[in-house]
């Protein structure tokens, strides 16, 4: 680690530049910014409640006072029309004499005389839409020298005399002004809160992605048994752990696999190979005139050839189906002509070995089509490699049944190969589908232990499942289409 | 039948197997080991047949025989190439390809698919009726006699007697007849070919005094009137 630590930049001013290095670092981390942005959506959120609040408040002062002061002009226009004039002036001039009610009144002649009332003339504004007019008032109740706003409503009386009833709003005016005091003090706690609470939040989810930054680095050091931690949470950073995790064991799985695979591949074409070669060198050897026995061997020799030849195909072949990249050139295949194709290329030999071979097209699907997107030959070559096992192992007068169910509804497109052989054990089936194994009672009839291995591996590359079950006897294999392999 | 035959392969001792394998087959062969070579030979002369390595140093035998059939020769070109899936071989043939073989192959396989290449070549227009000796093939009717006699042959079987019937007096390896009647480009681990000639056998030799289908010993089967 080339990165000051915070303590030594105080120390050591020499290291200023490394110290604001770090902290550019620093603030490169998603920490910071994940901390930066809850603070703002922190110091928004304060805000905006605290502007609701004033709001609602101010509204409410607001909607009283035109309450009182409705109720009040009404009590003024009964008095009026009771009392005359006089009654009015009389009742203005003792209502302004309260002290600190907040309230205005005024009453003036025609000509604009002030006839009654606690202001000074009558104010210069227009009334708005609502009736109600709003004006700047010298303070009444002495609390601060500056003009207060305040509010009211007018009418005219009979005679042009007009009236105005109205209420200081000084007090809306206090409430605004402690608001705003308060507000600097609101968002300075908010922000130190915010920043505290979003580096601690952060910071902790942080270290948990560190942990896993640590564990991939030491899985890219070689040690693919390494495993994310995972804190049990099953939040977002929990399912990447455990995505994660689940992505390794596959990963290892394969690796696993390979290096079986390159082990057995070493031993299956190694075996042949040293046979080849000693068969040649036993020839050289032993010295004879007899071109028979040259010819005998090199014979013997193709042969042995042609087996590695055919072996190494099958492996290329499940290596190109394993490697998916022949998805690109997919093309619209039909089923049934795949499984004729095969069945009437097998039935030949099943005969010669005194079996019989049953093409079943499930009803409703002849003359129509079973179309799925794929590679058609290595579809041909999967539902071949399928008779040709059925066959090799099926005893004679056995029965091979070679079926197409089509796609329905909940149903997908299926090629199962059944016969009445011995079959395969429950705890052997997945064993099967490895590559170059044999189990022991095939180790008789010829073959490199891929057929099955290939078919797995078309499968995969076409989304579908194969099923190994018992046929009772026998064995069942079925090549599953996705539900929406249909095109 | 004696071919003058082009080989372009840039591995020397593979050409000159190849080669060697041509003249004891009594064919006339010249060798190019790159594509420039190639061109200039395959300009120059007349060939029947010519065997192009699809990767070859200097320019590529795709392009190679790209460039021979844009000036308009025709020759027929038999591509060898170590890439066999289904799209490298489609690749060939759209270069301008008659036939594919994927290395590593059997020399038989090699000169029976040249052999059909030529032949097919010197092939009249398109018929309708297939004869050889006694045996007669109608295409338009689906039918087949021999010496006037109907026999019922399944579909499949009929496909397979035609293609041998095409090929008539060449050899046709088991996977020439797999690729060419069952579209298969892979190799079924049984013999399902040997299975089928022996049906086709029964159906059209056993009856009859002289065989027409000869099994040809390490390559493959031939429909010919004598032996």
């Amino acid at each position: 680690m080339t990165a000051a630590a915070p303590g030594d930049c105080a120390v050591k001013p020499g290291r200023i530049k490394q110290c604001v290095a770090a902290a550019a670092r620093m603030l490169r981390t998603t920490a910071v910014r994940l901390s930066a942005l809850y603070l703002a959506l922190f110091v928004g959120s304060v805000v905006l409640i605290l502007v609701v609040v004033y709001r609602t408040t101010a509204g409410f002062l607001t909607e009283e006072i035109g309450e009182t002061v409705a109720l009040e002009v009404e009590a003024f226009q009964d008095h009026y029309g009771k009392y005359g004039l006089h009654g009015l002036v009389d009742l203005v001039r003792g209502r302004s004499a309260v002290v600190n009610n907040n309230a205005i009144y005024l009453l003036t002649t025609p000509t604009g005389a002030v006839l009654a009332g606690n202001l000074s003339r009558w104010p210069d504004v227009a009334p708005s839409d609502t009736g109600w007019i709003h004006f700047k008032v010298a303070d009444t109740s002495g609390v601060s020298n500056r003009p207060s706003t305040a509010q009211a409503m007018t009418f005219t009386l009979p005679g042009h005399f007009r009236l105005l009833v109205g209420r200081d709003m000084s007090e809306l005016d206090q409430l605004s002004d402690r608001m705003v005091r308060s507000l600097g003090w609101i968002i300075a706690a908010t922000a130190m809160l915010g920043l505290g609470g979003g580096l601690l939040v952060s910071r902790g989810a942080m270290r948990r992605i560190e942990a896993i930054n640590r564990t991939t680095r030491q899985i890219m050091a070689g040690d693919l048994s390494d495993r994310v931690p995972r804190f049990g949470g099953g939040d977002e950073i929990d399912r990447l752990a455990g995505n994660l995790n689940a992505m390794l064991d596959r990963l290892e799985r394969l690796m696993t696999g390979m290096r079986q695979v390159t082990d057995s591949v070493a031993h299956d074409l190694r075996t042949p190979l040293t046979r080849l070669r000693s068969r040649i060198e036993l020839a050289l050897i032993h010295d004879t005139d007899d071109a028979e026995v040259y010819r005998g061997v090199l014979q013997d020799s193709i042969g042995e050839a042609d087996r590695l030849i055919a072996t190494f195909t099958a492996l290329l072949s499940i290596a190109e189906a394993e490697s998916g990249a022949k998805r690109s050139d997919f093309t619209a295949i039909d089923l049934v002509d795949v499984v004729q194709l095969a069945a009437d290329l097998y039935e030949p030999v099943a005969e010669e070995r005194g079996q019989r071979l049953v093409m079943e097209i499930a009803e409703g699907v002849a003359p129509q089509t079973v179309t799925v997107r794929g590679n058609g030959q290595l579809l041909a070559q999967a539902v071949s490699n399928l008779l040709d096992n059925a066959i090799k192992y099926t005893p004679e007068g056995g029965t091979i049944t070679l079926r197409l169910d089509g796609a329905a509804a909940g149903q997908a497109a299926r090629v199962t190969v059944a016969d009445n052989g011995p079959g395969v054990p429950a705890e052997e089936r997945a064993k099967v589908l490895q590559r170059f194994v044999r189990l022991d009672a095939a180790r008789a009839s010829p073959g490199n232990g891929l057929g099955l291995s290939l078919v797995d591996a078309v499968a995969s590359l076409h989304g579908a499942r194969l099923e190994l079950s018992d046929n009772q006897p026998g064995l069942r294999v079925a090549l599953v289409f996705p539900a929406d392999a249909k095109s | 039948m004696d071919m003058k035959v082009l080989v372009i392969e840039d591995d020397q001792q593979a050409a000159s197997y190849l080669a060697k394998g041509l003249k004891e087959a009594g064919h006339v062969v010249d060798v190019a080991n790159d594509g420039k070579e190639g061109l200039y030979l395959a300009g120059g002369e007349h060939y029947d047949v010519m065997v192009v390595d699809r990767m070859l140093p200097g320019r590529d035998g795709l392009s190679l025989v790209q460039v021979l059939r844009a000036a308009g020769n025709d020759t027929p070109v038999l591509f060898l190439s170590a890439l066999g899936s289904v799209e490298d071989r489609v690749k060939g043939l759209k270069a301008g390809g008659d036939d594919y073989l994927t290395k590593p192959f059997a020399f038989s396989e090699l000169l029976a698919r040249i052999e059909v290449l030529v032949r097919r070549r010197g092939a009249s227009q398109p018929q309708t009726k297939l004869t050889v000796a006694d045996l007669e093939l109608d295409l338009l009717a689906r039918g087949v006699k021999r010496a006037g006699k109907p026999i019922e042959l399944l579909p499949r079987e009929f496909a397979l007697l035609e293609y041998m019937m095409r090929n008539a007096g060449s050899v046709v390896t088991r996977t020439m007849m797999l690729e060419n009647v069952w579209d298969y480009h892979f190799d079924p681990q049984t013999n399902v070919i040997d299975v089928h000639i022996a049906r086709l056998r029964q159906k059209i030799d056993k009856d009859f005094p002289t065989p027409l289908i000869h099994t040809v010993r390490g390559a493959g089967y031939s429909l010919r009137a004598a032996s």
